[in-house]
């Protein structure tokens, strides 16, 4: 059967995503005009989402090694050394687009997707976490998206059998049109057992595991590099449909089959499918492959070379493997029920050759459809600076209390109790810390050892002032795992940014890189992998530059693990750390007085580390009772979260400086410690002794807050403010299939 | 005590389980696939564990409890064996007929994870012996169809018999109002079988064996299972 192929037009062209210059290197590179497939393939390959060809040039500035570092960027996950052979496998990616078209089905892929990158490296997942960005909580879109991408990471999560321990929901309008759903995966494995993309040998079997191939997600790479615009609700149909059952088979089945020894390289099928795994199999390991499609499992009667090429169906992989291994491994997937098929093999002419019942659609050089990607060096302005903002300079429009309890309760600080209560985050019975806390930490099976796990990014700081907030959120996920007692280990970055093109977001997402590799460089704190989602515009607006943060932390041993909750009664509450009042970007600036303007608030790494590796001492010491950092709304919202966990109130010594700028300052590398009174003096001492300001600023106990000489704050009204917020929201009118706005 | 645990596709705490009979009880559970027609010889005790069996797709354990191996746990309940079915255990027990009832979507329509109350309704069955009669004990739970149904008849007989094993409960083991959390008739967590055998509940005792990890009030019921045979 032959199918008439379209014919190459340059509207076809740039119906492929590709620039006419883009075009020509197409040209150039294989001297002849590619065939539909061709097409279909350079597509897949070099495109924003597969390539990074905006933004690699900027990535090669980022730290990626340490002494720790076993693998950085470019294998499917980073891995970590934790010591006595065990190694941390983790990495952070983005379903955005797909998940404003179809949030259920888009939240769950993003969570399938990353955590076959973590089994794909012979790592068993531990833990997931996600960072949720949403438009305004009154968007007439909002809560029906809220509602799909929190079920649907539970979905998956929960099925699949990963605890879902940590993350953020942030809301605000810039997000109205395009979400953010940025999925983490950390998973453990041993060091002497990592399983990598590169094959090697020539003539052996390249092995198609999973589940069957049919018609969804054909270009949802290629979508995720493109703008939004009315249409995008018509672009459903490219987003694929998850099967968190087929993933944990695939999981189980893909360890035993590593566990036998029969695996050479493997590579999951993400973005791109069959086309991005089979050549980076192949051009990592200077090999070529053949494909041979008719022996591809399909869901579908009749799928084109080109469909097969480009499906993003979920749950399959690729492999190598070693040819006398191959009954062996097709009995273990048999026995799991899933597809094992031998759909080619490697070769040594460094071509990436497609076959379909025997007639060649593809033929391509390997090595060059991965390196000859396009690459810019995208013009880009910085951000203009905004003017400092002077507490002494801003009337407060209300009362310490009620300032309080606005933020609270607000959307932006509110308990996300009703997100996480959705994911299952107690199996595998290794969760100390659950969500709620700075961290969630986590035990090595068996313990004591244990790891501590984040997410973090302020992208009010980021649109400010790209440099700062780029510090910034990595300075808060080091702050968040020294929090709780953990040393900082290495991050995972997810890069959202909107069209890379305008120079001004270009400038953002310059500012922010510099900034992630300026902090990860003075925290020792190498980035090991990421990915990057551009174009994330809706009508020419663009989200606030949101370059999210994953971090990873080791403990020695999580008995010793530090948490928020207040103790006991009586204990003395100590701030680590200098504050000035900076009210500028603050949540209080914010939400309280209703301004969004002004410099966020410089990280100063010196003082970071200083101030945080003091924490951690006092940690180990067994001197801290409580720890708390201080972020989002500053020390009386610390305060009173620590006061909620713990059931405690407290007593706070009346402010230096005016009451706004003392209680909701957002002033980083700052802690909130709580010790017993004997403790006091010596703690203060040994601070001082390591250059650290600490000092007194108030005692727990009681049932309420009194900030000073102003108006106490009962725990329960904070109680039912934190916690109410969410649950309210949710369960305001249906706005379910609101049309896009 | 010679315990097994049932592993099907798309089990998920079949490790949990094993791990807090390993701690709580000093047992070492065999795993045994869904696609064997036997138990091992000497058989005491056979775990359903939690998960999502076959993606619980048509309709929660629907499938799995047409698994080869469910006609020798069937045998195995019919001669005194014990059988503990938790969360997608229970709900495969109940498609298997090995207990009466069925699980249905929680009232609010939602998956929840949390800390939960139970009351321990009797303490003279193998699962329940560790434990006080009306004792409160603090599990978690993990579901989204965890609301328990029966018709009108059955329920007067479980009632009657005095099968109901665990009902949801608050701190202070009140029961009913917002402390059963998905619906369940009769605030029901948990079912005996008429000969006290097979115990199906949805709450995971499993992860509340270790202090370290939310509390220890689970292990009781590993311990007294090991006991027990």
């Amino acid at each position: 059967m032959t199918q008439t192929e379209p014919a190459i037009t340059p509207d076809l062209v740039a119906a492929h995503g590709l620039k006419p210059d883009e075009y020509e290197r197409v040209l150039a590179l294989i001297g002849r005009e590619p065939s539909y497939t061709e097409l279909g393939i350079f597509s897949a390959m070099w495109n924003e989402h597969c390539s990074y060809k905006s933004s690699k040039r900027w990535l090669k500035t980022l730290p990626v090694t340490g002494p720790l570092v076993i693998q950085g960027p470019g294998e499917n996950a980073g891995v970590v050394d934790i010591g006595d052979g065990d190694v941390v496998v983790f990495k952070m990616e983005s379903h955005n687009h797909p998940s404003f078209i179809e949030p259920y089905q888009g939240a769950a892929t993003g969570v399938g997707g990353i955590l076959r990158d973590v089994f794909t490296m012979g790592a068993r997942p531990v833990a997931a976490l996600n960072a949720l960005r949403f438009g305004d909580p009154e968007h007439p879109r909002t809560r029906h998206l809220v509602s799909g991408v929190v079920a649907g990471v539970g979905g998956y999560g929960n099925s699949f059998g990963v605890p879902t321990v940590g993350g953020l929901v942030g809301f605000h309008t810039r997000y109205d049109g395009n979400i953010l759903v940025n999925a983490m995966a950390v998973g453990l494995a041993k060091a002497d057992a990592i399983f990598y993309a590169k094959a090697s040998g020539v003539g052996l079997p390249v092995v198609y595991l999973g589940s069957k191939t049919g018609r969804d997600g054909i270009h949802g790479a290629t979508m995720a590099s493109a703008e939004f615009d009315e249409g995008s609700e018509e672009k459903r149909p490219t987003v694929q449909v998850g099967d968190p059952f087929a993933e944990k088979l695939l999981l189980e089945a893909c360890l035993e089959l590593m566990a036998s020894g029969a695996v050479v390289a493997i590579q999951d099928m993400g973005a791109a499918g069959l086309t991005c795994s089979a050549v980076e199999m192949g051009a990592k390991g200077d090999l070529g492959i053949r494909l041979d499609l008719e022996n591809v499992p399909t869901r579908e009667e009749g799928m084109t070379a080109y469909e097969m090429m480009l499906s993003e169906s979920q749950e399959r992989m690729l492999m190598v493997l070693h040819p006398e291994k191959e009954e062996v491994a097709r009995a273990i997937f048999v026995k799991w029920g899933l597809d094992f098929a031998v759909v080619g093999h490697t070769t040594d002419d460094l071509r990436f050759k497609v076959y379909l019942n025997g007639e060649l659609k593809a033929d391509l050089p390997i090595k060059e459809l991965g390196d000859e990607a396009p690459e810019y060096d995208r013009p880009w302005v910085e951000t203009p600076k905004s003017q400092r903002v002077e507490a002494a300079n801003v009337d407060a429009p209300c009362d310490t209390r009620e300032a309080l309890l606005t933020l609270i309760g607000s959307a932006e600080l509110s308990s996300r109790r009703w997100v996480w209560e959705q994911y299952d985050h107690i199996i595998l019975g290794d969760t100390v810390q659950k969500p709620g806390g700075d961290s969630a930490v986590i035990r090595v099976e068996g313990g004591p050892k244990g790891l501590a796990l984040t997410a973090d990014v302020t992208p009010r700081y980021c649109e400010a002032d790209p440099f700062e907030g780029g510090k910034q959120a990595v300075a808060e996920a080091w702050r968040n795992l020294t929090a709780v007692g953990a040393t900082p280990l290495a991050v995972t970055d997810n890069l959202n940014f909107g069209n890379p093109e305008k120079p001004e977001i270009m400038g953002q997402l310059v500012g922010c890189i510099r900034g992630i590799g300026e902090a990860c460089r003075a925290l020792d704190f190498p980035v090991v992998s990421g990915n990057v989602s551009l174009y994330n515009e809706t009508q020419g607006r663009g989200i606030l530059p949101t370059p999210t943060i994953g971090a990873v932390g080791v403990l020695a041993d999580v008995a010793r693990s530090a948490t928020v909750a207040f103790k006991r009664e009586d204990e003395a509450i100590l701030l680590i750390g200098d504050g000035k009042g900076w009210l500028g970007r603050s949540c209080w600036l914010w939400l309280v007085a209703g301004r969004e303007e002004g410099a966020p608030p410089p990280v100063d790494l010196a003082a970071e580390r200083r101030n945080g590796d003091f924490v951690r001492s006092m940690i180990a010491a067994g001197v801290a009772t409580a720890v708390h950092d201080l972020s989002d709304g500053g020390l009386l919202v610390a305060v009173a979260e620590m006061a909620l966990a713990g059931r405690i109130g407290a007593r706070l010594d009346a402010p230096h400086g005016a009451p706004h700028g003392y209680f909701f300052g957002e002033d980083q590398a700052r802690y909130l410690v709580t010790v017993a009174e004997p403790s006091v003096g010596m703690v203060i001492d040994a601070a001082s002794a390591a250059g650290v300001t600490a000092a007194r600023i108030g005692t727990t106990g009681g049932d309420r807050l009194i900030p000073g000489d102003e108006a106490p704050i009962l725990l329960e009204e904070l109680r039912e403010s934190h916690e109410g917020w969410f649950p309210r929201f949710m369960a305001g009118p249906a706005v379910d299939a609101a049309p896009a706005s | 005590m010679n315990a097994v645990v049932i592993l099907f596709p798309g089990s998920n705490r079949e490790r949990d389980v094993a791990n807090a009979l390993r701690r709580a009880g000093g047992v070492a559970p065999k795993i045994v696939w869904h696609g064997e027609t036997e138990l091992p010889a000497g058989t005491d005790l056979v775990v359903l564990p939690g998960g999502f069996s076959y993606g619980d797709y048509l309709r929660c354990g629907a499938i799995a409890a047409r698994s080869p191996i469910m006609d020798a746990v069937r045998a195995h309940a019919a001669r005194g064996g014990l059988v503990l079915g938790i969360c997608n255990g229970f709900q495969i027990a109940v498609e298997a007929g090995l207990l009466p009832g069925i699980l249905t979507r929680n009232a609010n329509l939602r998956f929840l994870c949390h800390a939960q109350h139970l009351r321990v309704e009797r303490n003279d069955t193998p699962f329940t012996r560790r434990y006080a009669e009306g004792q409160t004990i603090e599990v978690c739970i993990a579901h989204g169809e965890g609301n328990y149904f029966a018709d009108e008849e059955t329920l007067k007989r479980l009632e009657g018999e005095g099968r109901v094993a665990f009902r949801y409960c608050d701190a202070n083991g009140e029961v009913g109002g917002a402390a059963n959390v998905n619906g369940s008739i009769n605030d029901i967590a948990g079912v005996y079988s008429e000969t006290f055998n097979v115990l199906g509940m949805m709450p995971h005792p499993e992860n509340l064996v270790d202090a370290a990890v939310g509390g220890i009030d689970g292990a009781a019921l590993f311990a007294g299972l090991a006991e027990a045979a």
